[in-house]
């Protein structure tokens, strides 16, 4: 079979590139895109955990991850539709309203 | 508790009440006094001091049954380690004696006192003070008692010192009034501060006897009372007695008003009459002669200080009786007469001749309260006399328009016995006792002390002697010029009787000086042997005094009195005959006296006192006076006040405050303050930097927090 490493080192690459996407990316959806990629990422990480250790622990929990992360989609879209109306831009430099 | 005793011991235990008798009276006025009216007021203290009276008789009674006496302890006072004062009241024959005198003739004089005063004090136009005078009479009756009564010579001086309190309130009564508007009260003041000079002499002599019969008291502890200083100063040296019996001289020459500090007393008949004849006649200034008398047991172990006594009280009867000759106001010779008096009393108990003292001390109480009462009778009278003629535009006119009106002035009077009858024949039956003319009661006490100083000292006899010329002399010469010849005022000739609440004490006072003298008639000798249960004086000089006093001794007899007749003689032919020459001269160039005209330059010497009181004022006043505004002035004010207190202390104070409210307070502590909060504000400041705002800049810090947990966990844990 295909050895754990690969499967593994596939998720490490894919939450890395979701993560700097994270950081670099200036479009809210990108970067939203960016947080489901890593999502994903630890998804694939626990199947094959779950493949590695004959458990169904790991299958399990990705069902989990799958429901937060749809619900997070669902809001997060909400706020960038909101945050829209409100600056005409989904350029997350522009949203420094915290600034102190 | 007393009176219970009082039933089964005898009347002794009585004794407290001579005092509270009177303090009960003044309480009494002090409270409702105002509210009763002038009767009320005036029965209360009569009273007061009548009962007091009454209780002294009744102890004398006790002692007739018990002559040796007894002491009533009534209370501890002061228990303090080895001193041990106890209020206890001493009742024996010398201090019944001087309570009789005090209660009896008190109360006379507060009887004619209530008269007295209701016109006295319509004169000053004050009627509410009437009640505070008896309040302070009543007082004095109380302090008295106290001083005669008590058992011990603290006991004794607290007595002592309320009698001069007393004594000040009352010469300074109508404070307001006197010479300039202050003469009463500095007069108060002049005796208080003279007898404080005294009260100094005996403090020091007590102090000297604690000191020195407190070791050899019984377990130590020292007592201040007669008997055991009585018993403990044989043991002790005879300079410590001495000075101890000088330092009480001192005191008894302030009290007694003999050289050098009789000053006080002239000035003191500023106070109304009754106080003068009270206070100063009959009773304060004779403590001084009950204090040697009560110290006899002292006094007989030194007989230098008995000398200086005696030449004290001797030269002091001379010198005020000199005075006594050249004064024109009718008080101020019954003053001098008083001094001279008081100095025959001392005179007499210096040389231990304490019985004669005291009978004489008994006598003149009579008769000077008498002349005392009797001048104020007069005085009134020539009051009552000016009101008239105020008040009658006739006479008003033909009054000189004087501006000051003298009415105690002899030179005012004359003439008085046609208008003032009562008070005329009283007088003169007092003048004639204080001369010595038999059978009034002077004759028989001056004489005592005559007979006894011509056997135990020849010079004060002589000394004495001449004194008693003196004395039957000016007494002459008042008499004469008050009572007899022309009314020389207006106010004189209109001179009106005293009422009978007045009259009545100066009659029976007047039987008193009359049949007074037979109380120790010389070869019954009543009154030595009631008072020699007290006072033993050593064997020997009791056998001469036995024999002095026993039998007449006409050659003292004689003498005194063609001495005493010569004087009132010369005093009828200077102030009769010879005035009466005096008056076909011009106004201008008539003396107003004739021993003026004699003596020239003397009389002035002797008119004005010798000047002593100047002289006084010159030597330690004037200083003193000096001294104090140096003090006042110069170190409290200038230097201490203005130099130290303003310049120094308040400056320094001031630089300080400044210094530490500005550099210090503003400058460091704010510094450090403000410090803190800057500190934080830049601290907060560059704390700011972080929020950017920057949501990259968040998601990046958070990436590296987990990027540093997770490393840890894996390195710890790995």
């Amino acid at each position: 079979m295909v050895s754990i490493n690969y499967y593994l080192g596939l998720a490490i690459i894919l939450f890395t590139i979701g993560a700097l996407g994270v950081l670099i990316r200036r479009n809210a959806i990108i970067v939203f895109m960016s947080v489901e990629l890593m999502l994903n990422a630890a998804n694939l990480a626990f199947v094959a955990f779950a493949r590695y250790w004959q458990s169904m622990n790991g299958q399990i929990f990705v069902f989990f991850i799958m429901t937060v992360a749809a619900a997070e989609v669902a809001i997060g879209l909400a706020l960038i539709v909101t945050i829209f109306r409100s600056k005409a831009s989904i350029d997350v430099d522009q949203m420094n309203s915290l600034k102190g | 508790m007393v009176l219970n005793e009082a039933t089964t011991g005898g009347f002794f235990y009585l004794v407290p009440f001579v005092v509270f008798f009177p303090i009960l009276g003044l309480l009494i006025n002090m409270v409702i006094g105002g509210k009763l009216g002038e009767k009320a007021t005036g029965t209360v203290a009569c009273l007061a001091s009548g009962l007091s009276f009454v209780v002294a008789v009744l102890l004398g009674i006790a002692l007739i049954g018990r002559p040796e006496g007894l002491v009533v302890s009534y209370l501890d006072w002061i228990t303090l380690g080895s001193l041990q004062l106890d209020w206890a009241f001493r009742v024996d024959t010398l201090s019944v004696t001087m309570m009789l005198v005090v209660g009896g003739v008190g109360t006379l004089i507060h009887i004619y006192a209530v008269g007295y005063m209701h016109e006295d004090v319509r004169h000053h136009s004050d009627p509410g003070r009437f009640s505070r005078f008896f309040i302070y009479f009543n007082l004095f009756i109380a302090a008295m008692m106290v001083l005669v009564s008590a058992n011990n010579y603290i006991m004794l001086f607290v007595g002592w010192e309320g009698v001069g309190l007393c004594s000040y309130l009352l010469i300074g009564f109508w404070y307001e009034k006197g010479k300039d508007g202050i003469g009463n009260a500095q007069a108060g003041k002049k005796a208080f501060i003279t007898n404080r000079v005294g009260d100094f002499g005996f403090l020091i002599a007590a102090f000297l006897m604690f000191k020195f019969f407190q070791p050899l008291a019984e377990n130590g502890v020292f007592s201040f009372d007669f008997d055991s200083v009585a018993s403990i100063a044989p043991q002790v040296a005879p300079s410590v007695i001495l000075a101890i019996t000088l330092f009480m001289l001192l005191g008894v020459t302030g009290k007694s008003a003999q050289l050098p500090l009789y000053v006080w007393l002239p000035d003191a008949m500023a106070g109304p009459t009754p106080v003068s004849a009270l206070i100063h006649a009959a009773t304060m200034v004779t403590a001084g002669v009950y204090l040697v008398a009560r110290s006899y047991a002292l006094y007989s172990l030194v007989p230098v200080a008995q000398n200086w006594v005696a030449i004290i009280g001797a030269v002091t009867a001379l010198f005020a009786a000199t005075i006594a000759v050249a004064q024109f106001d009718i008080k101020k010779v019954l003053a001098y007469s008083t001094i001279s008096q008081l100095g025959f009393m001392v005179a007499a108990v210096g040389m231990g001749a304490f019985v004669a003292g005291m009978f004489h001390l008994v006598m003149h109480a009579f008769f000077k309260a008498l002349l005392f009462l009797s001048s104020g009778s007069v005085i009134q009278g020539l009051e009552r006399g000016q009101h008239h003629v105020e008040h009658d535009p006739v006479l008003h006119k033909k009054m000189k328009h004087e501006i000051h009106f003298d009415p105690q002035d002899m030179r005012n009077m004359g003439g008085v016995r046609h208008k003032m009858k009562t008070t005329f024949w009283v007088y003169l039956i007092g003048a004639l006792a204080l001369a010595g003319i038999f059978p009034l009661a002077g004759f028989w006490s001056k004489d005592e002390i005559l007979a006894e100083a011509s056997i135990l000292n020849p010079t004060i006899y002589w000394i004495l002697v001449v004194a008693a010329f003196f004395t039957a002399f000016y007494m002459g010469r008042q008499v004469l010029m008050v009572f007899f010849g022309e009314s020389r005022s207006e106010p004189a000739t209109h001179a009106k009787e005293s009422p009978a609440v007045m009259t009545i004490p100066l009659i029976i006072l007047a039987f008193l000086s009359i049949v007074g003298g037979f109380l120790n008639f010389p070869t019954t000798l009543t009154f030595g042997t009631w008072l020699e249960h007290t006072i033993q004086v050593a064997g020997e000089a009791l056998g001469e005094h036995a024999a002095a006093g026993s039998e007449f001794n006409w050659i003292v007899i004689i003498i005194s009195t063609v001495l005493a007749l010569s004087g009132i003689t010369l005093a009828w032919y200077l102030y009769i005959r010879r005035f009466e020459d005096m008056k076909l001269l011009p106004s201008n160039k008539r003396a107003d006296d004739p021993l003026r005209s004699i003596l020239g330059p003397v009389f002035t010497l002797l008119e004005n006192k010798y000047w002593v009181d100047e002289l006084y004022g010159y030597i330690i006043i004037k200083p003193y006076q000096w001294l104090s505004k140096f003090l006042a002035e110069k170190i409290d004010w200038e230097f201490w006040h203005d130099f130290f207190h303003d310049r120094i202390l308040l400056r320094s104070f001031n630089t300080i405050t400044r210094f530490l409210s500005g550099p210090v307070d503003l400058g460091i502590i704010d510094g450090i303050a403000n410090f803190l909060g800057d500190g934080f504000k830049e601290l907060a400041a560059q704390m700011r930097k972080l929020q950017t705002g920057f949501v990259r800049n968040y998601a990046l810090s958070i990436f590296i927090g987990v990027v540093f947990i997770i490393g840890y966990l894996i390195i710890r844990l790995g």
